[in-house]
């Protein structure tokens, strides 16, 4: 990565509290900086309905003092970087440190700091001065491709175009400091479908690290079209139990859900079903689900963890077989393991378990292979609610879908749940397709589980 | 409407003299930095600056491992023409970082503008609804480490199958000082605090989470009352030693009775949201167009107030500087009204009704709930009971949402029985509720004489903006909800 100006005056800040903690008496201190450039448009219909644009920046302060048996901790943010009120914040975070409990296990990492810092194509300098015009430009070619698709669509939320810039500076009292560049862009569409009493919305978006890697914009428009023309005239459907399939947008979810229950915060608080499950199958041999923060060009993809700990591959599901835990170096140490590299952090936080670019291994077959093989059950293409239970793995969420009978979608399906555990769901499922699409940090291809309870009427 | 209040200075007042003081922000300061907005042919412009302290102290493992302190400062300019909002904002609380965002939120419209230079009224009425003496970020860190430690220890001693207890204070103290350019000038102090008790229960096979919480706009002390924050570590551990014993919960379609407070989260996802201005005026809402129609049983009347005194959901003005006010939204069953901020009144032809809010400088204004409740009615909770052969009663939840155009809701139960033959059964898991928000509360066949608020601790979302919330609820049966459990 070559090193510029402002990365250097970001620096410079970061220096400057560290010293200003350590002046304050912390025996050990870290700091975030970030600062971030956003612009936001969004069209309804044909005209420009809402234009934002705006810069920030966030400093972040952890300090931490020797007190009996272990180190106190605190941690302060600001956004004014004027040099006293740096001062003035760093001597607040160690008063307030002073005022917490000493824990054994506090501490930043000492030692195995990222050296090696690859170019993760994380932004294109090409888009730094992409115009408010061309994201307008986008927004409008996204909504009107979707009103063009069907009379029946004749409103919507509109579309939205985004572009956002950071640069991130972390540094710590062992002496590591270091920054990165990231961009993100992104393009989303909501359009809204009327027949006769009934009105759907459902949405379509792309996003990406460079402008060059969004869907286009039009494409983006149609496919949100598809997908609420399909709901129209949803239906209930009784009470069963089926076999139900998640598409490319709602599988991720899942792996999500399994994944947040790997956090090492949430097995030392025995806070997650699996807590005991290392080395063991929790997982169908199907699956098999990966963390890696080096992917180039992906949008969870980082140089070095909120920690300055590189960033890698964690293989945490193998064919089944429970692998790792994400950890950071306090639930790390907690546990007697070394961090995964999976600290995520903001400027207004502390340390804590995150993933980079999570997804599931794709396996074979469309998605419309995969409905073809279904005689009678569901395809979901929307969850709501937040109905999951990361201590026990009770799941049951509100589902919006398509009926399929003898391989054949026969109609939309709503007002509906599907419940199970999701350790059983997991162990249940019996398909696995090959498309894996990235539209965000974590991605899934289309998944099956052999059976799930549906209520409806 | 200004309330007085002898020992200090109202809210607003207080507000305006710390802008000037700190920032220098007086009335021709922010006269020049909207007509900075105005110099382009807009219909509107706002300024929103905000000053907000935000402190946290958390406990685990019987220690608290780490305080919190976070500074949020800045200031969002609007501008806004017809239909369209530019906005900008900026953490440069100042008349020069206002002045360059005007800048930018004005890029909106392209005609140089002939307007008037803006006239700063010399009062704009607010409320007092929550005067402090203390504020809670004042209180010290000390005081609430150590009574993070009473909470631990107290919950630790109720039952051995405690294993893990987590609890935190959360206190914020909001400045903001909004100008807009038809005079609007109008402050304001916000205190917020907040307890949260969470325990693990562990019989050595099964372990279930229990929560409660509590909090609201007043004096941390008013939780420092060992009777009140005793009540809440009960409550969670009651929860979480409940949920030990419960069974899978049922599925299909079944009568539900809903307990008082908490549950009023229905009322929120399932019409709240849908009578929000922007969705009606742009007819994405289900319940667009159906004012003065019948879309709740006789008897039902849903209100939404940002005038409770010390709510978690009221404000003295809302985000905007307009007046809070109580809204009648259903009234014994039909469709009155909708909850507007400026822009969405102003395009539908109505009147603001004090319900425009935001996260904070970052974002900008929209329609949003402040506490959302159910008037009372005449029936006996227990008969409500007691009127259900075979459904269930749900008593807490852990959160809900909706689609706001095709008006299916869905929320899940932290809490809830089977009903038999008119009596609590035993405990299930994992109860979701989904239904349709227009028919629903056509469906409300009993009210209870029972209403009762939440405990103060509902945040709301809403285009990825978080806001504080309150509910209310009495006892009520609802006919045929769909239960989304795993017993088919």
């Amino acid at each position: 990565m070559t090193r510029t100006d402002p990365q250097q005056e970001m620096e410079s800040i970061v220096e400057r509290a560290l010293d200003a903690a350590k002046r304050a008496g912390a025996s050990q201190a870290d700091v975030l900086l970030v600062q971030s450039e956003d612009r936001e448009v969004r069209v309804r219909g044909t005209e420009i309905e809402f234009v934002k644009q705006a810069k920030e920046r966030g400093l972040g302060i952890r300090t931490l003092v020797e007190g009996r048996g272990g180190l106190q901790t605190a941690i302060v943010s600001t956004s004014d970087l004027a040099p006293d009120a740096i001062d003035r914040m760093a001597g607040e975070a160690v008063a307030l440190a002073r005022a917490t409990a000493p824990d054994p296990t506090a501490g930043i990492p000492a030692d195995g700091f990222a050296t090696d810092l690859p170019d993760l194509a994380l932004f294109d300098p090409g888009d730094r001065n992409v115009s408010l015009e061309a994201r307008i430009d986008d927004a409008r070619r996204a909504e009107a491709a979707a009103r063009e698709v069907d009379p029946r669509i004749d409103n919507s939320e509109g579309s939205q175009a985004s572009s956002g810039f950071a640069s991130i500076t972390y540094g710590n009292s062992h002496g590591f400091m270091s920054s990165y560049d990231s961009a993100s862009h992104g393009l989303f569409s909501e359009p809204l479908a009327r027949d006769g009493d009934s009105m759907q919305r459902d949405y379509w978006m792309t996003a990406a690290r460079s402008l060059s890697g969004l869907e286009d914009a039009a494409s983006v428009g149609r496919r949100a079209a598809q997908r609420v023309l399909r709901r129209l005239g949803a239906k209930r459907i009784p009470t069963c139990e089926v076999p139900v399939l998640f598409d490319g947008i709602t599988a991720p979810s899942l792996i999500g859900q399994l994944t947040s229950c790997l956090s090492g915060y949430a097995i030392y608080r025995e806070s997650s079903f699996l807590k005991d499950r290392l080395g063991e199958s929790i997982a169908s041999d199907l699956v098999t689900i990966i963390d890696d923060g080096r992917l180039p060009g992906a949008l969870g993809s980082k140089p070095f963890d909120g920690e300055g700990q590189p960033t890698r591959r964690n293989l945490l599901v193998t064919s089944g077989r429970l692998e790792s835990w994400l950890l950071d170096h306090y639930s790390g140490r907690k546990l007697g393991l070394p961090s995964t590299g999976s600290a995520s952090r903001g400027s207004g936080s502390g340390p804590h378990v995150g993933t980079t670019n999570l997804w599931l291994e794709p396996g074979e077959g469309s998605l419309d292979e995969l409905i073809s093989e279904i005689d009678r059950g569901l395809l979901v293409t929307e969850l709501i609610g937040m109905g999951f239970n990361p201590t026990t793995g009770d799941y049951s969420r509100g589902a919006v879908g398509l009926w399929i009978e003898k391989g054949e979608i026969v109609h939309p399906v709503e007002e509906i749940t599907i419940a199970g555990n999701l350790g059983d769901m997991f162990q249940q499922i019996d398909r696995v397709g090959s498309e894996l699409v990235w539209r965000g940090r974590t991605a899934a291809p289309p998944l099956r589980i052999a059976a799930m309870t549906v209520a409806g009427e | 409407m200004s309330e007085s209040n002898d020992s200090q200075p109202s809210a607003a007042e207080r507000g305006l003299a710390f802008f000037q003081d700190r920032f220098d922000l007086d009335d021709r300061s922010l006269a020049t930095a909207l007509d900075t907005a105005l110099e382009r042919e807009i219909d509107y412009a706002d300024l929103y600056f905000e000053y907000t302290t935000t402190d946290s102290v958390a406990l685990e493992e019987g220690i608290v491992k780490s305080g919190d302190r976070h500074l949020e400062q800045g200031v969002g300019v609007r501008a806004v023409k017809g239909e369209r909002q530019g906005y900008a904002h900026s953490d440069d609380l100042s008349v020069d970082g206002a002045k360059i965002a005007a800048g930018t939120a004005r890029a909106i419209a392209n005609e140089p503008s002939t307007q008037a230079p803006v006239a700063i009224a010399s009062q704009t009425p607010s409320h007092d609804l929550y005067p402090v003496e203390l504020a809670p970020t004042d209180v010290p860190v000390a005081t609430k480490v150590a009574w993070l430690g009473e909470i631990d220890a107290y919950a630790r001693a109720k039952d051995s199958r405690i294993t893990q207890v987590m609890a935190s204070i959360v206190c914020q103290q909001k400045h903001i000082l909004i100008a807009a350019s038809d005079g609007t000038r109008v402050a304001d102090i916000l205190p917020l605090v907040r307890i949260n008790v969470q325990v693990l229960a562990s019989d050595g096979t099964k372990r279930e989470i229990g929560y409660q919480g509590a909090g609201g706009r007043f004096e941390l002390g008013v939780l420092q009352d060992p009777a009140r924050w005793q009540a809440l570590v009960d409550e969670a551990v009651r929860v979480a030693l409940l949920n030990l014993d419960a069974e899978p919960c049922p599925a299909g379609t079944m009568d539900v009775v809903l307990g008082p407070g908490w549950p009023g989260i229905l009322l929120h996802e399932a019409i709240g949201h849908g009578l929000e201005g922007d969705f009606n005026r742009k007819k994405t809402s289900a319940f667009s167009g159906r004012l003065g129609q019948r879309v709740a049983s006789e008897g039902v009347t849903v209100i939404d107030d940002g005038t409770l005194p010390g709510r978690r959901g009221s404000l003295n003005v809302d985000d905007e500087g307009t007046p809070t006010q109580r809204n009648v939204l259903i009234e014994n069953g039909i469709l009155v009204g909708y909850m507007q901020d400026r822009l969405n009144a102003k395009l539908m032809g109505v009147a603001p009704t004090g319900n425009g809010r935001r996260e904070s400088y970052a974002h900008v204004p929209l329609p949003r709930m402040t506490n959302t409740f159910m008037l009372a009615g005449q029936d006996d909770p227990e008969e409500i009971l007691k009127s259900v052969d075979n459904g269930l009663y749900a008593v807490s939840f852990s959160g809900g949402q909706v689609d706001i155009t095709s008006g299916k809701f869905v929320f899940s139960a932290s809490e809830a029985y089977r009903i038999e033959n008119g009596r609590i059964g035993a405990p299930v898991k994992g109860a979701t509720l989904i239904g349709n928000g227009p028919d629903v509360l056509t469906r409300v066949s009993r009210i209870g004489h029972d209403l009762a608020l939440d405990e103060g601790v509902g945040t709301c979302g809403k285009d990825g903006q978080g806001v504080p919330v309150g509910v209310g609820l009495p006892t009520i049966r609802i006919d045929a909800l769909t239960v989304g459990g795993t017993q088919g």
